[in-house]
């Protein structure tokens, strides 16, 4: 099973039709497939945190809104995340690739790989790590517990994730 | 032109077009609800650096509505990449005010860049916004007010003797939400 297509066809279910986006490696075939999707509006953005707001205005006007990064963009995004969606109560689902987890070749994403689960934690805000065969079912589920509480959700993809199927 | 003027000049343009606000935090959130309260106003109370984003999205996903977005210079130089993502997604419906004092205007008149020189209007031209527009009168803000792209306002530093917001996040967005859907 492709990971990229189950996260894709997750998205689709949960009605996703906004996106906003800093690019990952592994989220280079997700990018790609959101992009020519005409039932997604996508804005490739310079930084996570502007996403956030991207996403925040997308929602107010009736869009279901996803951001898409890798976990280093959570520190970019965490003032906007708790002024802005967590103060509002707007809801989010986020997609992060997990880098310096299991398998990373980067001494440099050690650090806020290591931190990201925690930071989310002591966010409150709620996470999930499937398998790639739950993934789809996951991202349905992420989105509705969004919406239903108005809150940023995300689903943390780490590297064995893209790697499997 | 004093900023709170600049204000009451969009918020009155906004309303006689039907068109939704988002204001940036701090004082200018707070001088737009004095000068002039519309459920179609979004009063944002953290996120500094934000409201262009939230705009361009906003905009983005009701392209029949037209958005206006009052920023600051401080605020944009915290989110320069912002006129990039703005000039590649080009809505038509989206102004993006940039109120210019020089200065940190909610937290002591600090000076920001633009003070010593950087021009915002180059710099969105430079990003690649195609309608880029700067005035420091009123007659050339009422102007401009109906066009699209960035529009840089030169104005007075200083903020009006103005209360702080007495509404809760909860009620700013319940009502500019239900303000949207009632426009749909």
């Amino acid at each position: 099973m492709d990971p990229t297509l189950t996260v894709y066809r997750g998205l689709k279910r949960a009605g996703i039709d906004f996106a906003a986006s800093v690019p990952c490696v592994n989220l280079q075939k997700l990018l790609n497939l959101v992009s020519e999707d005409p039932e997604i509006i996508h804005v490739p953005v310079t930084r996570e945190e502007e996403g956030v707001g991207l996403c925040a205005g997308a929602w107010m006007g009736g869009q279901g809104p996803a951001l898409l990064m890798q976990n280093s963009g959570l520190g970019n995004s965490i003032n906007a995340l708790a002024s802005l969606d967590l103060l509002y109560r707007i809801p989010l689902l986020m997609i992060i690739s997990h880098r310096g987890c299991e398998g990373e070749q980067l001494v440099g994403q050690m650090p806020m790989g290591r931190l990201t689960p925690g930071l989310l934690d002591v966010m409150q805000i709620p996470r999930f790590s499937p398998a790639p065969a739950e993934a789809e079912d996951t991202v349905v589920r992420a989105w509705t517990l969004a919406s239903a509480e108005r809150r940023p959700v995300a689903v943390l993809l780490d590297i064995a994730f893209w790697r499997k199927g | 032109m004093k900023r709170i003027e600049a204000i009451a000049l969009a918020a009155e343009a906004a309303e006689a077009e039907g068109a939704l606000l988002i204001c940036n935090i701090g004082f200018p959130s707070r001088e737009l609800y004095a000068a002039r309260d519309r459920s179609e106003n979004f009063y944002m109370l953290g996120s500094m650096g934000l409201a262009s984003s939230i705009g361009l999205g906003l905009a983005l996903a009701g392209p029949d509505k037209r958005v206006i977005a009052l920023d600051g210079d401080g605020s944009v130089l915290m989110n320069l990449g912002t006129l990039a993502t703005i000039a590649a997604a080009a809505p038509e419906n989206y102004l993006l005010v940039i109120l210019d004092n020089c200065c940190y205007g909610s937290t002591g008149s600090q000076p920001t860049c633009t003070h010593l020189g950087t021009d915002l209007a180059a710099m969105a031209r430079g990003a690649g916004v195609r309608t880029v527009k700067s005035t420091n009168s009123p007659d050339g803000l009422r102007l401009a007010l109906s066009g699209n792209g960035v529009l840089v306002v030169r104005v007075e530093a200083g903020n009006a003797d103005v209360p702080i917001i007495d509404l809760q996040p909860d009620r700013i967005i319940e009502r500019f939400m239900q303000s949207i859907n009632r426009n749909l």
